[in-house]
């Protein structure tokens, strides 16, 4: 997703000379295409996450449309009352991208691991959180914050598995949905939807109807949409790379609540801090029960105390 | 002609009446911070800043003590910036002109109150307009305690870097802080030696002389070289017998009697 990223802002930066990208020195490998296009709008800020917030909003403040890049969690929490202070409260366009949510940095263990941004984002209620799930919708989504006014948070995968049917449909404020079963919803953030792909896969063999829905975007979030499905299903769930609290979990808690539906939810997520524990894509994915298979079970389990 | 006779002076002494009238309308604090930075703002606004606030290619100001927004408020009026009428609504129920500033009243380019946020959207300011090809000029004014956050020195590191001659720091060099002397709570001196340190040119100047400063500032090459600090030697509470150099100013507001003290010593003084 992160070479999606820098082609789609090439893209955009070739018809915007406003687009400036600046760096928390993170991204070796992956920005030199933009650095070596643009020059003059590539900055390395150096590790120095809040200062490049705050000249984020300087820049915008002039007209500029400043992309500021780093891991999740220090794009988010580092500068993150700098962003609240800065892009929120002036109202500007700044794009503050942080890459690998959940625990898509592995081994490099906790301190790399996005398992609140989005929920401390979605807090702010005059910034935009896009989570992308794959490569082309990470292209979609960028075409559709052009010229976009609001300061967004946009977060990107590490890597990039295709979710099969999304095809790269991306439209702000909505969730995407794949298939159209009612026993079952699937809420799923960004790149999850795959595996909740795979888990409806599994659950359709045996006879269970189920409808995945992405979502992708909050603030504007899709809430009469989802209430809607959320309303013809006969169990809820929602599957992020996150905390279970704060994030698409809570998120989807509200909006039953809002809506006052009965539907029952069960939010997949990760439940404690992982402390003195890593690994790989999959033996996290196992071990926080992110898996087609886990989700699955845990689907046939809501549908049972139905 | 003395200090309070000079043009910087009077424009000094009109906002320093204002501070206190208003402070005193409001029953708010903060007045002792605010009286530090007027003959700062006297001189930038008197003498320095070009552009009104509908000009996109104005010199921007930053004022990252939001916490003296009073005084910002007051040198806005007097220079045609801001509508009086507005300075009567100070800490008002719902008006736009409360303790600290927003950017959404006439005249503020940034919101400011939370310490050591000020300089990177001054930073910011510069390189857009060192981006837009553009000769003006960002002013922050800092306050000396607020350089105990670490993201002042992230911008600072910054700015040298890239030779963001446009920047102009001033640093409100009174000495205090909330709870009590800076030289007892995290001591900065000596400050000039440390922005030397990291390549920033270095100016010491007398912060209660508006026309000095403003010369000190007018001199400053801001199209090539080094970033600029002023650290300009201020007096909190300025002004104000009973304020000067005392903690206590920081947070308390006037009682009737103070309220008449002060403004009979301003008015002695002009």
């Amino acid at each position: 997703m992160r070479n999606a990223f820098v082609a789609g802002l090439l893209e955009l930066a070739a018809d915007d000379d406003r687009i400036v990208l600046l760096t928390g020195d993170l991204g070796f490998t992956v920005l030199e295409p933009f650095a070596e296009a643009y020059p003059d709008r590539f900055f390395n800020a150096g590790v120095a996450e809040q200062n490049m917030v705050g000249m984020a909003t300087g820049l915008a403040e002039a007209g500029f449309t400043p992309f500021v890049y780093s891991i999740a969690t220090f794009a988010s929490m580092r500068p993150y009352e700098f962003i609240r202070n800065g892009p929120a409260l002036h109202h500007l366009p700044v794009r503050v991208v942080g890459i690998g949510g959940g625990t898509d940095y592995g081994h490099n263990g906790v301190t790399h691991y996005a398992l609140e941004d989005v929920g401390l984002m979605r807090l702010q209620p005059e910034l935009t959180t896009v989570v992308c799930a794959d490569r082309e919708q990470t292209r979609t989504a960028l075409r559709a914050l052009k010229n976009y006014e609001r300061p967004v948070y946009l977060r990107l995968g590490r890597g990039g598995t295709p979710v099969d049917g999304l095809d790269g449909r991306f439209t702000l404020g909505a969730a995407e949905t794949i298939g159209d079963g009612t026993d079952a919803l699937i809420v799923a953030l960004g790149p999850l939807a795959a595996a909740a792909l795979g888990a409806a896969a599994l659950l359709e063999r045996d006879g269970v109807g189920v409808t995945v829905a992405v979502v992708s975007s909050f603030n504007p979030s899709p809430d009469a949409q989802l209430a809607e499905l959320i309303d013809r299903s006969r169990v809820a769930l929602t599957v992020e790379g996150h905390y279970r609290t704060g994030g698409l979990g809570s998120y989807v808690a509200e909006v039953i609540a809002d809506n006052g539906l009965g539907t029952p939810l069960s939010r997949i997520g990760i439940e404690s801090m992982p402390r003195g524990f890593s690994g790989d894509e999959g033996y996290l994915a196992e071990a926080f029960g992110l898996t087609p298979a886990a989700i699955a079970a845990r689907t046939t389990t809501a549908l049972q105390a139905r | 002609m003395t200090r309070e006779e000079s043009l910087g002076g009077r424009l000094a002494g009109r906002i320093r009446r204002t501070v206190i009238e208003r402070a005193y309308a409001a029953h708010v604090g903060h007045i002792g911070s605010a009286l530090s930075i007027v003959d700062i703002l006297a001189a930038l606004y008197g003498d320095v800043i070009n552009g009104m606030p509908d000009d996109p290619n104005r010199d921007r100001l930053v004022l990252s003590k939001g916490h003296a927004a009073l005084a910002l408020y007051a040198a806005l009026a007097e220079t045609g910036r801001l509508d009086r009428a507005l300075l009567d609504e100070y800490c008002s129920d719902g008006t736009v002109v409360g303790v600290h500033p927003e950017h959404l009243a006439p005249g503020i380019d940034f919101s400011t109150g939370s310490l050591g946020q000020g300089l990177s959207l001054g930073t910011g300011a510069a390189l857009a307009a060192r981006l837009d090809g553009s000769a003006r000029r960002s002013f922050v004014v800092v306050s000396d305690a607020e350089c105990n956050e670490g993201s002042v020195w992230e911008a600072v590191m910054f700015a040298a870097h890239h030779k963001l001659a446009n920047l102009v720091a001033i640093i409100d060099l009174n000495g205090q802080q909330a709870f009590g002397y800076t030289r007892d709570v995290l001591d900065l001196l000596p400050l000039g030696d440390r922005f030397r340190a990291f390549g920033w040119d270095v100016h010491d100047a007398d912060g209660t002389n508006p026309d000095e400063l403003a010369h000190v500032i007018n001199a400053l090459d801001t199209h090539s070289g080094a970033p600029h600090v002023v650290i300009a030697k201020t007096i909190f509470g300025r002004g104000v017998s009973f304020m000067e150099s005392t903690i206590d100013w920081h947070y308390w507001p006037l009682n009737d009697e103070q309220y008449a003290q002060a403004l009979a010593e301003l008015e002695a003084a002009s």
